[in-house]
C-alpha cells in the first residue's frame, strides 16, 4: 500500500446525506481518516492540497452488485481490472454475488476474495455468500462460519431455491445470525427459458419472455415468509413496478425489507433491446416504460433505498451470438454516477438524494457502521464533477467488459478523485 | 428509416439481406411480387434455367430441420444458376465449441456470396448480417419465432394471385401464433399490404402477449374469427405443445379450432385456405379442406420457388451494388 498522505481538500461542495450536510467547506484527512471538517486540528500540515471548487465531495459510493469476473471468470474480468473501475466510478465498497466459480459457499472463498482485493487496494471488496451449498438450492450453507469469514449477507443469486420449504429453513437460519438474505426474485418456472420482458417488443421479436409475474409472485412469496421467519430481507434488482408496490405495501406494515434497483432499469426498457441489441440483454429483463416510470418513484420516495451498478463485465464473445444466448448483463461501475446523475436532470430525485441513493441508503441496507464526513470517520470519499462531460466508449472504460448500451453516449458527470482510508485510489 | 431497414437495404433502397419485412415498405414487397410473376413462367418453360447468379456461390445453411423449405431455395438458388452449397450443420457442430461466428466467418473465407440461413434462435439471420458477414447476402430462412419472410412472401403471392389483391381483405390466421414465425411474418407483410382486417384466431396460451400491438385483431372463437374472411391461413401444431400444459389434447384443439368443412362455412363462400406446412391431417385441418377446391395448398409449395427466385436475385443484386460501391 502507498503511504498515507496528509490532505486538505478545498473549496468543495460537501454532500454528506449521513450527516446531512451541504455545505462548501475543507476536509482535513491524516492517517486513512478525517481529522478535520472545517477548521483543520492544531498544528496540521497537509502534504497536498487538493482544489475542489467546483466540485461536489461525497462519501464514497457503496455498490450493492458488482461481478468482478474473478474468481472462475478472468476471460470477463479480474479483481484488480474491477476493482479498479470501481475506484474510477467513485465506489470504494462493493458486493460481489456469490455465483463466481468456485461458488462463495465456504470461508476459504471469502479470504480469497477479500484478500485479493486487499492486495490491489482499490475498493474494499464484501462478497455476499451463497445461501445454500453450490448455489444449489437444497442445503443450507455454512453461513455462520460465512459470517464469521466477514459476509454480511447471504444470496442465491438468481439460483432457485428447491421448494418453498427450503427457503423457510434458509431464512429462519439466516436470521439466527442476523444474516441479511439477499433476494433476486424470480420464480423459476415462469422464467425458465425466456431473456425479454413479456410484452409487445418480445412478442414482435419473437423472443421467448419473462412475465413481470415471475417476479412478483416471488417478492410475495419471500415477504409471507420473512415475516414469519424474522429474516432482514432485502430485494436486489427488482426490475418491476408492482414488486416496488408490494414491498411498500410490506413496509407500511411493518415489515423490516430494502430493495435496490440497477441503475439501467431506471434508464432503459424493453424499447432498448429492439433489433436484438444484445448489450441490452439484462437480467432481469429489461421492463415497459410503465415499470421504468414505477421504480423511479419508488426510488424517490424511499421503497427503494439504493441504486447499484449490477455492473457484469463480459468478454466481446459472450455478446456475440444471437440475443437469446449472449450472457446477460452491462458493464456498469463507470457509469454509474453519470447514469444517476440523469435522474436528477430529469427531475426524479434531487442531487442530494440521488446522492443519498449510493451511499447511506446500501449502508443501511448492509448495516455498515459509516460515519459519513465527520471527524474520526474513515476517508472513503468520491470527489466529481457534477457538470463536466465525457464519451462512454471502449476507450474511456477501464472495466475489461466494455459491455454497455451507452457507448457512444456522452455524458455529464465525471469522478476526479477517490479516496480509500485516506488514499488516492483513482485521480482524473 | 428504422434500423431494420437500414440493415436490409442499401442506399438505393435495395434490397441487400432479406431478414425480416419489418420496415420494408408496400413498393419493394410489391416488387418482389412482380418479380415473382416472371418467374413463375420460368418453371414453365422445358429448361428451367435464367443465367442471373451464374458464377455465385449460395450456401445453404440449416442449423434446423427443414425439407420443404430447404428444397425450394436450392431449386431456386439453381434455376438460377447459382452454385449451390448445401451444409449440414448439425447440433453437434455447436458441441464441439465452434461458435456460430466462427463457424460462418470460415465459409465466408470460402467465397460464399450468399447465405439461406435457417436457425432455431430469434435474431440468428440479423445477427449474422450485422456483426459476422455483412459483406454476404443473408437470406433468412426461418430464425426461432421471430420470422420466416419468404414464407409469408409466398403467401402474399398465392393470395395476390387468386384474389386479385388485398384491398378489403379479412384474413384470419388460425393456430399456434405464439410459436409460429410464419404468423408474424404474414401479419406484418398483410398489414403492409393493407388487408381491410388481419385477424388471429388461438386460445389464449397459443397467443403472445400484447399481439394486439401488431395490428390485428383477437379471437378465441373459430366461428367469430371466420366470420366473413376471404383467407383462412392454418398453423401448423407441433405435438410438443401437449407436453408443456398449453393444450390438453389434440382431439380438443382440433374441435374448436380445427379447420373442416362445417367451420370453413362460416368464411366467404369463396374464401381460400392456406397452409404453411408440413400438414397434421385432422388436427389442425380436416382432410377433405386441405384437399379441398378451397385449398391452395398445393399452389403455395409451387409458388414457394418463384418467390425465393425473386428475393435471391433482387439480394444479390442489392448487395453488389453496395459492394462495388464501397470498393
Amino acid at each position: 500500500m502507498t503511504s498515507q498522505l496528509k490532505l486538505s481538500i478545498t473549496g468543495g461542495r460537501v454532500i454528506d446525506p449521513f450527516t446531512s450536510r451541504d455545505e462548501i467547506i475543507d476536509i482535513h484527512i491524516a492517517e486513512g481518516r478525517i481529522v478535520g471538517v472545517h477548521t483543520p486540528p492544531p498544528g496540521f500540515q497537509p502534504d497536498r492540497i487538493i482544489d475542489a471548487r467546483n466540485l461536489i465531495v461525497s462519501p464514497g459510493f457503496i455498490d450493492l452488485s458488482a461481478r468482478l469476473g474473478e474468481p472462475g471468470f478472468a476471460q470477463k474480468g479480474t479483481i484488480h481490472s474491477e476493482t479498479a473501475a470501481a475506484a474510477k466510478g467513485g465506489v470504494t465498497f462493493l458486493c460481489c454475488p456469490p455465483d463466481s466459480r468456485p461458488v462463495v459457499d465456504s470461508p476459504a472463498v471469502v479470504k480469497l476474495i477479500c484478500d485479493r482485493s486487499q492486495q490491489t487496494g482499490f475498493c474494499q471488496v464484501n462478497p455476499i455468500a451463497a445461501l445454500t451449498q453450490g448455489l444449489e438450492g437444497e442445503q443450507l450453507s455454512a453461513m455462520a462460519a460465512l459470517q464469521e469469514a466477514g459476509c454480511v449477507a447471504v444470496s442465491n443469486s438468481w439460483l432457485p431455491i428447491k421448494n418453498n420449504q427450503i427457503l423457510r429453513r434458509c431464512m429462519e437460519y439466516a436470521a439466527t445470525f442476523g444474516l441479511r438474505l439477499f433476494v433476486n426474485a424470480q420464480d423459476a418456472s415462469l422464467a425458465a427459458g425466456g431473456c425479454a420482458h413479456e410484452g409487445l417488443v418480445a412478442t414482435r421479436l419473437g423472443l421467448p419472455a419473462i412475465p413481470e409475474s415471475a417476479e412478483t409472485i416471488a417478492v410475495i412469496t419471500h415477504l409471507l415468509l420473512a415475516e414469519q421467519t424474522g429474516v432482514r430481507l432485502h430485494f436486489s434488482q427488482i426490475s418491476a413496478g408492482k414488486s416496488a408496490q408490494l414491498i411498500a405495501q410490506a413496509q407500511r406494515q411493518g415489515l423490516a425489507v430494502s430493495a435496490d434497483v440497477a441503475i439501467h432499469q431506471l434508464l432503459l426498457s424493453e424499447q432498448n433491446i429492439d433489433h436484438y441489441n444484445a448489450l441490452s440483454h439484462c437480467q432481469p429483463p429489461l421492463r415497459s416504460l410503465r415499470d421504468q416510470d414505477e421504480l423511479r418513484q419508488a426510488l424517490a420516495d424511499g421503497t427503494v433505498q439504493a441504486v447499484c451498478s449490477d455492473h457484469r463485465p463480459h468478454e466481446h464473445a459472450a455478446k456475440s451470438e444471437p440475443f437469446a444466448e449472449t450472457a446477460p448483463g452491462i458493464s456498469s461501475l463507470e457509469t454509474l454516477l453519470p447514469l444517476t446523475l440523469k435522474l436528477v436532470e430529469c427531475g426524479v430525485l434531487s442531487l442530494n438524494t440521488a446522492l443519498q441513493r449510493l451511499t447511506q441508503g446500501p449502508a443501511q441496507v448492509l448495516g455498515l457502521p459509516c460515519a459519513g464526513i465527520s471527524v474520526g470517520a474513515t476517508a472513503d470519499l468520491t470527489v466529481f464533477s457534477p457538470t463536466e462531460s465525457w464519451e462512454i466508449n471502449a476507450d474511456t472504460l477501464i472495466s475489461a467488459g466494455k459491455n454497455t448500451p451507452f457507448l457512444g453516449e456522452t455524458v455529464a458527470g465525471k469522478v476526479k478523485l477517490t479516496l480509500l482510508m485516506g488514499r488516492v485510489v483513482y485521480e482524473d | 428509416m428504422t434500423a431494420d431497414s437500414q440493415l436490409q437495404l442499401n442506399s438505393k433502397g435495395q434490397l441487400r439481406h432479406f431478414l425480416s419485412l419489418n420496415g420494408l415498405n408496400r413498393a419493394l414487397l410489391t416488387e418482389i411480387l412482380d418479380t415473382t410473376d416472371s418467374f413463375v413462367s420460368v418453371g414453365e418453360q422445358a429448361v428451367k434455367k435464367v443465367p442471373l447468379l451464374r458464377g455465385k456461390v449460395v450456401a445453404n445453411l440449416f442449423f434446423e430441420a427443414s425439407t420443404r423449405t430447404r428444397t425450394t431455395f436450392e431449386l431456386a438458388a439453381k434455376r438460377l444458376s447459382a452454385d449451390v452449397l448445401n451444409i449440414n450443420i448439425s447440433t453437434s457442430a455447436t458441441s464441439k465449441g465452434e461458435s456460430l461466428k466462427d463457424m460462418l466467418q470460415n465459409l465466408e473465407a470460402m467465397a460464399c456470396d450468399m447465405f439461406v440461413v435457417r436457425h432455431a434462435q430469434s435474431g440468428a439471420a440479423h445477427f449474422i448480417a450485422q456483426q459476422v458477414c455483412p459483406d454476404v447476402a443473408i437470406i433468412n430462412a426461418g430464425d426461432g419465432r421471430h420470422a420466416h419472410p419468404t414464407q409469408a412472401m409466398l403467401d402474399m403471392y398465392t393470395i395476390r394471385r387468386h384474389k386479385g389483391g388485398f384491398a378489403g381483405l379479412v384474413v384470419a390466421i388460425v393456430g399456434d401464433i405464439l410459436h409460429s414465425r410464419v404468423a408474424r411474418s404474414e401479419i406484418q407483410a398483410l398489414t403492409t399490404l393493407g388487408v381491410a382486417e388481419v385477424r388471429v384466431v388461438a386460445p389464449k396460451t397459443l397467443l403472445p402477449t400484447d399481439i394486439e400491438g401488431l395490428g390485428v385483431s383477437v379471437f378465441h372463437s373459430l366461428k367469430e374469427g371466420l366470420r366473413d374472411a376471404d383467407v383462412v391461413m392454418t398453423l401448423r401444431l407441433q405435438k410438443e405443445r401437449m407436453h408443456s400444459a398449453l393444450l390438453p389434447s389434440e382431439h380438443e384443439f382440433y374441435k374448436r379450432y380445427g379447420l373442416s368443412r362445417d367451420s370453413l362455412g362460416f368464411a366467404k363462400p369463396d374464401a381460400v385456405v392456406m397452409h404453411p406446412g408440413p400438414i397434421n391431417r385432422g388436427v389442425e385441418i380436416e382432410s377433405e379442406v386441405a384437399d379441398g377446391v378451397q385449398s391452395l395448398i398445393l399452389k403455395q409449395v409451387n409458388y414457394g420457388i418463384a418467390v425465393r427466385m425473386a428475393v435471391l436475385s433482387m439480394t444479390m443484386s442489392g448487395q453488389m451494388a453496395t459492394r462495388i460501391k464501397s470498393s
